[in-house]
């Protein structure tokens, strides 16, 4: 038999080559600056996170260990060494809030997503898989989901269940898994066409089997773009619910609600508001830019 | 089935595959929007009434033109679409109706090659995953016995057993439609489709791939299903040849009566297309046949060749010519082949270059182009 076409260059072995393959991802990843910047923010926002109890100066005043504290003599201190983002109208240091706000949003962030993502792409593989009468009624009542406007929807189950904390990632999951489902559903619908599909099909592999094994993998990569990029948009909305007051409620420190508190204050108090609205901008902008990076990095390895 | 231990070796009469009536048509403007506005679906025939049958150990060579249902009969008898009409017998059993164990059995016993070898492996699996998946599903072989069977795959199809742990997108076409063969091997198949399986490689890898699925077939006595458009890969590959167009087979027989002695005006034609590099062809005007193949959508009355068949007359308009045999196990569907029907009466269509008599085997199909 003909072996010229067999690979003889030498074999540097399986570990060698992976580890080629990721230097070529990373590198990949590298091409593009702001993604760089984008993973930098996040990680500097995840690090706050953990740690906000060590970095915050006054801990409490975030109510941390539920042991909240009002100093009302320090109210409306403007910016200074002692008090980075000054204080507010209860004289609580906004920095050390701005702080513990991190760990809020990167919560409703994760837990949103998380809930959107498994249900929307069970939903979409179900329906993309299946096709005909269940595909279409899945997809017909994924579609009056979107067309409601999402904040409006958000609002609405908010005001519903009482605005707290849990019910805001309760809403904005039930506004967000339809688009999971939009996504899935349209990949789903181009790589059960292939080939290697309608392979293991012929080789005996039962439905469920080729959900899982042929079809799940290689959907996935724009799955895991759009909840990069999402995780921002997640995280505004949340924002703007708190703002609006159907969100966290006062004195929780979440980024939204203070815009909003802050709000009353302008222009004289500007930096009440100012701040946390730019730690908003600020991990928004981050998780932009790493998803940016993220889909680059896909484009280029799934053809 | 029973319990009997020699399962294996099930008394069927007739041919190992035996395809009958054969039947996929596809249908368009069958919404349920369609079916509010009152519009009729419409039936595209594929597969229009296919019958032929593979014997165990034969290749059986399916050609015709692009969009003739080639490859739809292929995936649909072995069940990997559903047809709309007819049957295919494996080993004696209706492939359609079988359930349980024997469906299992015959995923195992009857296996596809496809065309095109970078959209028939799955991106995100190594080489070995792909090549044992079967073996997984049919939990015929685990752990270390699977690597083992993997292996001796990858290098029984002329790959090194190194490349088990590689990904497809760091082969050639060449080398992934071996890893094709490899997966179609696994399950110790009897009868292999192969579905156009060298038609997207390079000339020079097509002789290599050829080569090995001969070499393959004698050492596991596999029966082959080859489906093709290149008559000179059928020519060398093929025992038996069916000739197929618009949906339907148009002639059956044996590689060497069909090669020379083609007996449907269509099979002429097909072979007077085939460019030759020889100095008695100087001069041959090339044969080509006139119009495009009619939509399957709204296939022409009739006799399906008769749009386009210089030898068409009246008679083929009006009614499906029947397979005539015409010697040995080589049937036709034509009615030239008939000296006493009532076609030789009827007048030649206005398209038809010749009158009818006398036309030799395999020529003046080409000379209407004046």
């Amino acid at each position: 038999m003909s072996n010229s076409e067999t690979v003889t260059a030498d074999d540097p072995g399986v570990l060698e080559r992976r580890r080629e393959d990721l230097n070529r991802v990373v590198y990949r990843f590298k091409q593009n600056p702001m993604s760089i910047l984008g993973l930098c923010i996040i990680f500097g926002f995840v690090f706050i996170a953990i740690f906000a109890p060590y970095i915050a100066p006054y801990p409490n005043d975030a109510g941390y260990q539920n042991q909240p504290a009002v100093h009302f003599d320090q109210k409306f201190e403007s910016p200074s060494a002692e008090h980075l983002f000054g204080t507010d109208q209860a004289g609580r240091d906004i920095f050390s809030r701005v702080l513990f706000g991190t760990r809020l949003s990167l919560r409703i962030g994760v837990v949103v997503l998380a809930a959107a993502v498994s249900i929307g792409v069970p939903v979409g593989l179900v329906a993309g898989y299946l096709g005909g009468g269940v595909g279409m009624a899945l997809m017909r009542i994924t579609d009056v989901f979107l067309s409601v406007p999402p904040l409006v929807l958000a609002l609405a189950v908010s005001v519903a269940l009482e605005p707290n904390l849990t019910n805001v990632m309760l809403a904005i999951a039930a506004v967000w898994w339809p688009w999971y489902a939009r996504l899935t559903y349209g990949e789903v619908l181009s790589v059960k066409e292939e080939t290697y599909v309608e392979a293991s099909r012929g080789i005996g592999a039962t439905s469920t089997r080729t959900i899982f094994r042929e079809i799940l993998p290689n959907v996935l990569a724009p799955i895991t773009v759009k909840m990069s990029l999402d995780m921002g948009y997640a995280i505004l909305v949340a924002a703007s619910l708190g703002f609006l007051g159907l969100g966290a409620q006062p004195p929780t420190p979440e980024w939204g609600t203070m815009v909003s508190q802050g709000r009353d204050y302008m222009p004289a108090q500007w930096w009440y508001s100012t701040f946390p609205g730019l730690a908003i901008f600020l991990i928004v902008l981050g998780f932009n830019f790493l998803g940016d990076g993220l889909r680059d990095m896909f484009d280029v390895e799934v053809q | 089935m029973s319990f009997d231990v020699e399962t294996d070796e099930v008394e069927y009469e007739g041919s190992l595959v035996e395809v009958e009536d054969l039947e996929k048509y596809y249908y368009e403007n069958d919404t349920l929007f369609d079916r509010v506005l009152g519009r009729e679906p419409t039936a595209v025939r594929a597969v229009d009434g296919v019958s032929f049958e593979v014997q165990e150990g034969e290749t059986l060579g399916l050609v015709g033109e692009s969009g003739c249902g080639k490859s739809t009969t292929s995936e649909t008898l072995l069940g990997l679409r559903e047809a709309t009409g007819g049957s295919v017998r494996f080993k004696g059993r209706d492939v359609f109706r079988m359930t349980g164990s024997e469906r299992t059995e015959f995923r195992q016993d009857a296996q596809i090659v496809f065309q095109d070898p970078f959209s028939s492996l799955d991106p995100r699996m190594t080489v070995g995953e792909i090549v044992t998946e079967g073996l997984r599903i049919h939990g015929l072989a685990g752990g270390e016995e699977r690597t083992e069977r993997a292996k001796d795959l990858l290098e029984r199809v002329g790959l090194s057993a190194r490349h088990a742990d590689r990904y497809p997108h760091e082969f050639s076409g060449g080398q992934r439609q071996r890893i094709g063969i490899a997966r179609a091997l696994a399950l110790d198949p009897e009868f292999v489709v192969l579905d156009e399986p060298v038609s997207a490689l390079d000339v020079s890898v097509q002789a290599q791939v050829l080569n090995l699925l001969e070499d393959l077939q004698e050492e596991f006595g596999l029966t082959y299903l080859f489906v093709a458009h290149d008559l000179s890969v059928v020519r060398h590959i093929s025992d038996r040849v069916a000739v197929m167009y618009l949906g339907k087979v148009v002639e059956t027989g044996p590689v060497d009566e069909i090669f020379e002695n083609p007996q449907h005006p269509y099979t002429q034609a097909l072979l007077d297309s085939v460019p030759r590099a020889s100095v008695e062809e100087y001069g041959r005007r090339g044969g080509t046949l006139e119009g495009d193949v009619p939509s399957p959508r709204n296939p022409p009355p009739g006799c399906r060749f008769h749009t386009r068949c210089p030898h068409a007359r009246d008679a083929c308009t009006k009614e499906l010519p029947p397979d005539y045999d015409t010697g040995e196990r080589h049937e036709a569907a034509c009615f030239r082949v008939d000296a006493d029907h009532e076609y030789w009466e009827s007048e030649p269509l206005p398209h038809a270059s010749e009158t009818g008599e006398g036309t030799s085997v395999g020529g003046g199909i080409a000379d209407s182009s004046d």
